[in-house]
């Protein structure tokens, strides 16, 4: 049995990577921040409250545009939707005793990353192991941005680049181990780069923003799965 | 202050999204299809996530692909998460030196 302590610390361990690619991420969020008027505290507290760098994005967009406030709100809500999806297949993985206040903490930060290695852990989720990389990729985050306010465009663009497909790395990392263990889950991945590829290329989509097409590609294919290969029980566990 | 009200509502938003289902669903689906739904949900997302948009992500595409193949051939092979973001990272910072 693996103690928080335990956990944590794998958590911290995984992290490390996902505050690298955070910092890059939200570097360039901090540059966004500054055109649309915020100070570097303000930027800095938008990136601590919404871990989301569409959302944070749009967020800035909209304020720079000067929009009204339901406005962001609806954008938020939009551009962050697919995180309803992770916080269901998240309250699966927790286990059902699981408290009130650790359910309201692992929520702070289901981000696509945070999410990702916190659904790839065996069995039940602990949420020492969630804490563990938060721990690291939060501090990330918000430096990241604070400092995209405050040097702006000084990080060469040769290492923003690099650092920016840090991770992609670790969703290559997440879904390539089970690929190789099912070709079910194998062909799903490649049917997703496919159909996200056509999605993306498709002029007639071009209005829709890319969270609404993750979206819509993500409840589509898992469902005709699920419709056609339903899991056994205890099969879950094993992925 | 218009700015610190727009950081009030999108914080309230993004963390009413996140744990609402949280909270909300304290039980085990029992439901077959939902339940099988929520296992494929993390690798259909997480794939459409990355491809194609590691190609957008690098200053040169082809960088991206190249980070694509060496991290999907070391994650094959049993490459740790920070091994595989790494070698992502150096094969871009490497490739850009020459495509770039």
């Amino acid at each position: 049995m693996e103690t928080n302590r335990t956990c944590f610390r794998s958590g911290v361990r995984d992290g490390i990577p996902i505050a690298l690619g955070y910092f890059a991420v939200a570097f360039t969020l901090g540059i966004a921040a500054r055109n649309a008027g915020f100070s570097a505290v303000q930027a800095m507290i938008e990136s601590l409250t919404n871990n989301a760098s569409a959302g944070e994005y749009a967020v800035f967009a909209l304020a720079s545009a000067g929009a009204g406030y339901w406005e962001v709100a609806v954008m938020t809500l939009v551009a962050n939707a697919r995180y309803l999806l992770m916080s269901c297949a998240l309250s699966q993985k927790l286990a059902p005793d699981t408290p009130l206040r650790h359910r309201m903490l692992v929520a702070y930060d289901v981000t696509d990353e945070i999410f990702g290695i916190s659904i790839a852990v065996p069995g039940r989720l602990n949420p020492w192991y969630t804490y563990g990389a938060v721990s690291v990729a939060i501090p990330g985050w918000g430096l990241g941005t604070f400092l995209g306010v405050v040097v702006g465009n000084a990080l060469p663009a040769r290492l923003v680049s690099a650092l920016s497909v840090g991770l992609y790395g670790m969703f290559i990392a997440i879904i390539v181990p089970p690929a190789r263990k099912s070709r079910l889950i194998a062909a799903l991945v490649l049917i997703s780069f496919a159909a996200s590829f056509v999605a993306g290329s498709w002029s007639l989509l071009a209005g829709v923003s890319s969270g609404a097409k993750t979206i819509a590609l993500t409840v589509a294919i898992s469902l005709a799965a699920a419709l056609l290969f339903p899991v056994k029980d205890g099969e879950e566990a094993q992925a | 202050m218009r700015i610190w009200i727009y950081i009030l509502i999108s914080a309230a938003v993004s963390y009413l999204i996140r744990v609402t289902p949280l909270v909300l669903i304290r039980r085990e689906i029992t439901n077959r299809t939902l339940r099988s739904f929520l296992y494929y949900v993390p690798y259909v997302t997480l794939s459409v996530m990355t491809f194609p948009a590691i190609l957008e992500a690098t200053r040169s595409p082809a960088a991206g692909a190249l980070a694509l193949l060496a991290g999907g051939a070391l994650a094959w092979r049993g490459g740790s998460l920070l091994q595989v973001a790494l070698v992502c990272c150096g094969v871009v910072f490497i490739a850009e030196t020459f495509l770039i």
